[in-house]
Parts: structure tokens; C-alpha cells; sequence
């Protein structure tokens, strides 16, 4: 129960990461290049995502549980220290926080220069731009939902939780017709890196033998852990910035 | 080719990602503790020292350059 939450919260806040990602790069290319292009192109982009996972899906529950867990938990830890390292970076003021309306400004600027080629009544360049952003983002979705769901025995109730951000993303950026930049990405980023590295060190843990004290239980602690580590080094980062800007303001 | 190479990319991009010392230290922490294991020793210390561990460094190799 307690990890079956943990999986639908996780792969919902990853899910709806990617899909303001996608759709900043989708509302440019149809704002740019007209909407029949770009959506042709997200609906390609769809259908070779779902030939994708409908053949990787199956091929991921006839591994041994155990081998799958150490894979799992050693990308998920790979992966979710990427996220969670530049959420620190970003929360610590040492990177820039990220701005989708300036990324969709950039997107619109570059499909509006870009040359118009047609084929088959459709605009190449629009399609190719919502495709690829589709397939892309789609494809870390689809990652997070095969991974997540075959660790933990149900890839149909991650399934659930990347439907449910998908949806949301697309309905609230289709009323609205512009980037979520009310949104804060960094927030959910620093999130799904906290979650992604807790099923990260629990599975690898069990998978490569170990066990926990406290059985699943224990991944209530593993996530303390990573939230107290997390915190802590954005305290840490926080405090080493600023005394850099006044070393830096007393030699200027 | 060109494709194989840019298929190539974006998979070592979205696991391993800038930091691919990150990466050989997770794959080291998960092989100690599967040998910490098998010495029928409680092993499930190792991967979150390890992430901890895996944080500092990154982050100091991050913020070197300010």
C-alpha cells in the first residue's frame, strides 16, 4: 500500500515534469507553425511511444525480480542524483533557476524563422519540432513508468500516475494556451529527485542482496534520510555562495 | 549512423548524465553491497552513505568554479 502510493506520487511528479517540457515546445510549434502540424507531430510522437512501451513492457516481467531491482535502483540512483543535484544547484542560487516562458519565447522566435517546407499538407518543420519534443520528454515518461512499474510489480498503477499528470498538464496548457510557467519546475524536480533516489537506494539495496530492517517500512526512512541530506546540503551551498559573492564584493 | 550515435547520446545523457564519476561510484556502492551481503553482514548501510557520499563530491566538483 505504502509503496504503491510512493509509486502513482512518483511517476505523477516526474510525468508532469517532462509534460510542461513537451508542451512549451508543442504550444511554440503551433503557435509558430500552425497548430495542424504540431499536433500531427504529437501524435506520431504518441504512437511510437505506446509501440515502445507495448514492447519493452512485457520484455521487463520475465526478468528475475531481483536482477530487475539492482538495474532499476542503480538507473533510478543515476538518474535521480542528476535531478536532485541540479535542484540543489539550482535552490542554492549556484544555477539558474529555469524559465519556461523564456524557453517558449526562444522556441517561437527560432520556428518563426525557420523555413517553411510543406509535404503532404503539413508543415515539416512544426511536425518535426513537436515530435521530437513529444518523443523526447515521452520518452524519459515512459522510462520512469517501465522502470517504476516493473520494480515494484505493477506498471499499470505507474501507468495510472503518468496518465493522471499527462492529462493535467495537457488540459491545464490547452485552457490556458500558454506555458506553465506558474509552475515551479525546481520544486517538482527537487521532489522526483528526493523520490527517484529513494526507490534508487531501496531497490539496489535489495536487489543486490541486502534487506531492510523493517522490511518496506524502512523506505519511510530512506526518504527522511534523503530529505535531511538534501536540506542540508542546500543549507551548506546557500552559506558557501554568499560568503563567495561578498569575498567576490570586497575584492571589486 | 548519424542516428545510432544521437540515439547513443540521449540515453548516456538521460542516465549518466555531466557527472559520470556520480555514475561509477553508484555502480561501485551497489557491488559492496552486494559482497557486504554475501558475507551474510547487514548491508543496507552502504547505498545511502554511498549517496551521500556520491552528493558531497558532485556538488563540490559542481561548485568548484563558483
Amino acid at each position: 500500500m505504502t509503496s504503491g502510493v510512493f509509486l502513482v506520487l512518483s511517476a505523477f511528479l516526474a510525468s508532469a515534469v517532462e509534460g510542461i517540457e513537451a508542451l512549451t515546445i508543442v504550444l511554440a510549434s503551433g503557435v509558430a507553425r500552425g497548430w495542424r502540424s504540431s499536433l500531427t507531430g504529437v501524435a506520431a510522437a504518441l504512437v511510437v511511444l505506446a509501440a515502445i512501451v507495448a514492447a519493452l513492457g512485457p520484455a521487463l516481467t520475465v526478468i528475475p525480480l531481483n536482477a530487475l531491482r539492482v538495474v532499476v535502483g542503480g538507473l533510478l540512483l543515476t538518474f535521480g542524483l542528476q535531478w536532485l543535484r541540479k535542484a540543489i544547484l539550482r535552490a542554492s542560487g549556484f544555477k539558474a533557476t529555469k524559465d519556461e516562458d523564456a524557453a517558449y519565447a526562444k522556441e517561437v522566435a527560432e520556428a518563426k524563422t525557420a523555413e517553411h517546407v510543406e509535404r503532404g499538407g503539413v508543415d515539416w518543420y512544426g511536425f518535426t519540432l513537436s515530435f521530437k519534443g513529444v518523443l523526447l520528454e515521452g520518452l524519459e515518461v515512459a522510462f520512469i513508468v517501465l522502470t517504476f512499474g516493473s520494480a515494484q510489480g505493477s506498471i499499470p498503477l505507474a501507468a495510472l500516475g503518468a496518465g493522471a499528470a499527462i492529462l493535467l498538464v495537457a488540459g491545464v496548457g490547452f485552457a490556458v494556451r500558454a506555458p506553465l510557467a506558474r509552475v515551479s519546475e525546481n520544486t517538482i524536480k527537487f521532489a522526483v529527485g528526493v523520490l527517484l533516489t529513494t526507490f534508487g537506494i531501496f531497490w539496489s539495496t535489495e536487489g543486490a542482496g541486502g534487506s531492510w530492517p523493517g522490511s518496506d517500512a524502512a523506505i519511510f526512512g530512506v526518504l527522511a534520510f534523503v530529505l535531511a541530506v538534501s536540506f542540508g546540503l542546500v543549507a551548506v551551498l546557500k552559506r558557501r555562495r554568499r560568503e563567495m559573492l561578498v569575498t567576490a564584493g570586497a575584492r571589486a | 549512423m548519424k542516428y545510432v550515435v544521437a540515439f547513443g547520446k540521449f540515453w548516456w545523457n538521460f542516465i549518466v548524465g555531466d557527472d559520470w564519476v556520480a555514475a561509477v561510484m553508484i555502480i561501485a556502492a551497489i557491488g559492496i553491497t552486494a559482497l557486504v551481503a554475501a558475507g551474510g553482514i547487514a548491508s543496507w548501510w552502504v547505498m545511502p552513505l554511498a549517496v551521500l557520499l556520491v552528493l558531497v563530491v558532485s556538488l563540490r566538483r559542481a561548485t568548484a568554479s563558483g
